[in-house]
């Protein structure tokens, strides 16, 4: 597979030696054109790499935080084929910032796949992660995508033991996302030495960068496990800050905008220091 | 007419032809291709070729055709995995059959009487005029422990978390008949238990959300979506990603991640084993045609499957119709009204829109009121095996109600919708074809939602 933006982001980073930002916000949350500037802003802003949430009305993995977006999205009316058209415009302004499309399979599989992972890879996507679609059916989709150049991000958890983790690393690229505890996003908070110990456990058998993510809500949280970890992923608290931010009707407001870069300020800022 | 409810139910591996590890001299090769296993052209497509055998599924990856399968979260699959070897070893254990025999007996109730309804009978026959009208005979697993067919399954599952050493029970229901029956068997073996159960189904179930109560359990309504088993099994599945090192998700019907579906499925399947006894005993012959509803499937399934391979069998499942499949999102049918996709661990029919996203559907019954079915039966669908029909909300009130008048039996809303496609189709058969209709469930929940319905003043 030739070198992704998600490879060189992370090569680069390595120079600087500092953990990447991951940034997590749905497509389509409260609206396309908010989603939009959102998107636009978040690399001035600190964000490293995106996760760009596709939108599922059963999304059995998230929190109360990330269903709530995922919903006030759909409710607006964002489709996968406007989330496509989201990437591509923000393409149009950044070339270098990699764009990780994350959510569930069944938008995905009824696309269908593969004028999906076109569609993607024509659109300027970087690499996916599909919640729900494990190794044992590589062939459905990771592969494929590999085929076309796109990176298939896979989730450790603290569940997959070293009897799996061999199946988990087989066909991921990009980097591996560590899930810090096992449960929901934006739930518990991780437990920092456990977290590293099973970083360093995931290193030890893999040359990709590992990230980390799910209870991510602060800068001093992300600037701790960031220790030993390639980057830290947070979602649940943005998409928080815009459900915060909007008005009675749960419309955006002035503020809905700033809410989110601002936070990623605050992260980006703990990071670096 | 009836055999007396004496002979010792068995739970038989060997009887129940299992699939997996080569059970059967069937058709060992080339079975997978015959089946139309997946394979890395993402096809779309499902037309296999006509097969010598339907009851050899699913392959060792799940998969029933194009459907089935392992769609979880990471943080799941090592314990699917553990649960998949689990319940093989259960299966290869003498003492694991000789305890499951031994409550489904003594406890359960089993074995359930075969019942001639004669009074429907006849007056189906009225209706049909001339020579026609089918025997109709009542699978009566109404009358098992908790009213219903799911204490077989559930049965089965608190053994085997049991045998893994699981100490935490959780479970999703629709009308309440599954969280009864597990509320019951965790009451019955001391483990602690919350059921998921959508906050819209809490408040048309009551009686079934009292007795959870009573036996112990904690139901926890479900808001999200509109608060029926879709979301209740969601929230059930987030319970489970958190709680995944104490907790076994005892699933209610023949759907979910592999091996659920096929466990859950070799579980009913005593329902179908039964018949075949019973019609043997009775008229000295199998029946001609097999008619069961169908949310996610298990009561049909647990029917159907010891028949498949009788090609002389007719099988009818019969789908929630709700307001009629014209009105959009107003039924329950994902088999008539969907098509494949992705949800809750396995693929199969699902009602969605365009883009995917899953469907809430409608059903005036709780228990069928589900966008998706358990992936054998989209199998079969596509196969062509077994013949799915749909009969609306008020097919299923009327048949309710002539079942009550006719037979004194108050059937669930669940198998009024099975009575609702009897009364279409015993009319048009023979009078000598032995037809079985599962009574899965007893309609003591539901005497509320129907005087409801009908304006009746309680």
């Amino acid at each position: 597979m030739t070198e992704t933006r998600i490879d060189k982001r992370f090569a680069a980073l390595n120079q600087e030696g500092r953990a990447a930002l991951v940034t997590f916000v749905s497509a389509g949350d409260p609206d396309l054109e908010t989603a939009r500037r959102i998107l636009s802003g978040l690399p001035e802003a600190g964000a490293d790499i995106i996760e760009l949430g596709m939108p599922f009305s059963d999304p059995m993995a998230d929190g109360p935080a990330i269903q709530a977006s995922s919903l006030r999205a759909l409710k607006s009316g964002q489709t996968m084929k406007k989330t496509l058209e989201l990437v591509a415009d923000f393409r149009k302004q950044d070339a270098d910032t990699p764009i990780v499309l994350m959510g569930y399979y069944n938008p995905i599989y009824v696309y269908p796949a593969e004028s999906f992972l076109d569609d993607a890879k024509a659109a300027g996507v970087d690499g996916l992660i599909v919640v729900d679609v494990p190794p044992e059916a590589d062939e459905e989709l990771c592969l494929p995508a590999i085929q076309r150049g796109l990176n298939f991000i896979r989730l450790a958890t603290p569940t997959t033991d070293e009897h799996r983790l061999p199946a988990v690393l087989a066909n991921t690229s990009g980097f591996v996302y560590y899930v810090s505890i096992t449960g929901i996003t934006g739930a518990a908070a991780p437990v920092v030495d456990e977290v590293h110990a099973q970083v360093a456990r995931i290193k030890a058998s893999t040359k990709l960068p590992v990230a980390v993510g799910f209870g991510v809500r602060t800068g001093e949280q992300a600037k701790a496990l960031a220790k030993g970890a390639d980057a830290v992923v947070v979602g649940s608290a943005l998409v928080t800050a815009i459900a915060q931010s909007l008005d009675d009707k749960g419309g955006a407001t002035d503020g809905t905008v700033p809410a989110v870069l601002n936070l990623v300020r605050d992260l980006s800022a703990a990071l670096r220091n | 007419m009836m055999k007396k409810r004496t002979e010792r139910f068995a739970w038989s591996v060997a009887g129940n032809r299992l699939p997996i590890a080569g059970t059967g001299s069937v058709n060992r090769d080339g079975r997978h291709d015959q089946q139309g296993a997946y394979t890395n052209d993402m096809a779309t497509t499902n037309q296999p070729n006509k097969l010598n055998s339907y009851v050899t599924g699913p392959d060792e990856r799940g998969h029933f055709g194009l459907f089935g399968g392992r769609f979880v979260a990471e943080t799941l699959m090592p314990l699917i995995l553990e649960l998949e070897n689990a319940y093989n070893a259960a299966k290869a254990d003498p003492a694991f059959a000789e305890e499951l025999t031994y409550l489904m007996t003594y406890y359960g109730g089993r074995p359930s009487p075969l019942y001639f309804a004669e009074r429907l009978t006849e007056h189906l026959r009225g209706v049909a005029g001339g020579d026609k009208g089918a025997k109709i005979y009542f699978k009566r697993d109404e009358l098992n422990h908790t009213g219903s067919h799911k204490i077989n399954n559930c049965l089965g599952q608190i053994l085997l978390a049991k045998r893994m050493g699981k100490t935490r029970i959780i479970a999703e229901t629709g009308a309440g008949q599954h969280g009864v029956a597990v509320a019951t068997v965790c009451a019955r073996f001391g483990l602690p238990c919350e059921v998921y159960m959508g906050k819209t189904d809490v408040e048309r179930q009551k009686p079934n959300v009292v007795r959870m109560h009573m036996l112990g359990a904690k139901v926890n309504p479900v808001t999200s979506g509109a608060g029926t088993l879709k979301d209740a099994m969601n929230e059930a599945l987030r319970d489970w990603v958190t709680n995944v090192h104490d907790t076994y998700y005892i699933i209610g019907t023949a759907a979910g991640p592999h091996p659920y579906p096929a466990m859950v499925r070799d579980f009913q399947s005593i329902i179908g084993r039964e018949v075949r006894e019973q019609m043997m005993a009775a008229e000295g012959r199998l029946p001609d045609t097999l008619v069961a509803c169908i949310g996610g499937g298990s009561n049909a399934i647990g029917l159907f499957h010891p028949f498949l391979d009788d090609e002389g069998v007719k099988i009818y499942g019969v789908e929630a119709g709700g307001y009629g499949l014209e009105v959009s999102n107003g039924h329950a049918a994902s088999m008539n009204g969907g098509r494949p996709g992705v949800l809750h661990g396995n693929r199969t029919y699902l009602l969605q829109d365009g883009d995917g996203q899953i469907l809430e559907g409608h059903s005036i019954s709780a228990g069928l009121d589900y966008p998706g079915v358990g992936p054998e039966h989209s199998w079969l669908k596509d196969t062509g095996r077994v013949k799915y029909v749909s009969v609306t909300d008020k097919e299923a009130l009327d048949a309710f109600q002539l079942c009550t008048r006719l037979e004194g039996i108050i059937p669930a809303l669940e198998p009024s919708h099975a009575l609702a496609h009897v009364a279409k189709l015993a009319p048009t058969l023979p009078q000598n074809d032995l037809l079985v209709m599962n009574m899965c469930g007893r309609g003591d929940k539901d005497v509320f939602t129907v005087a409801g319905h009908l304006g009746m003043d309680i």
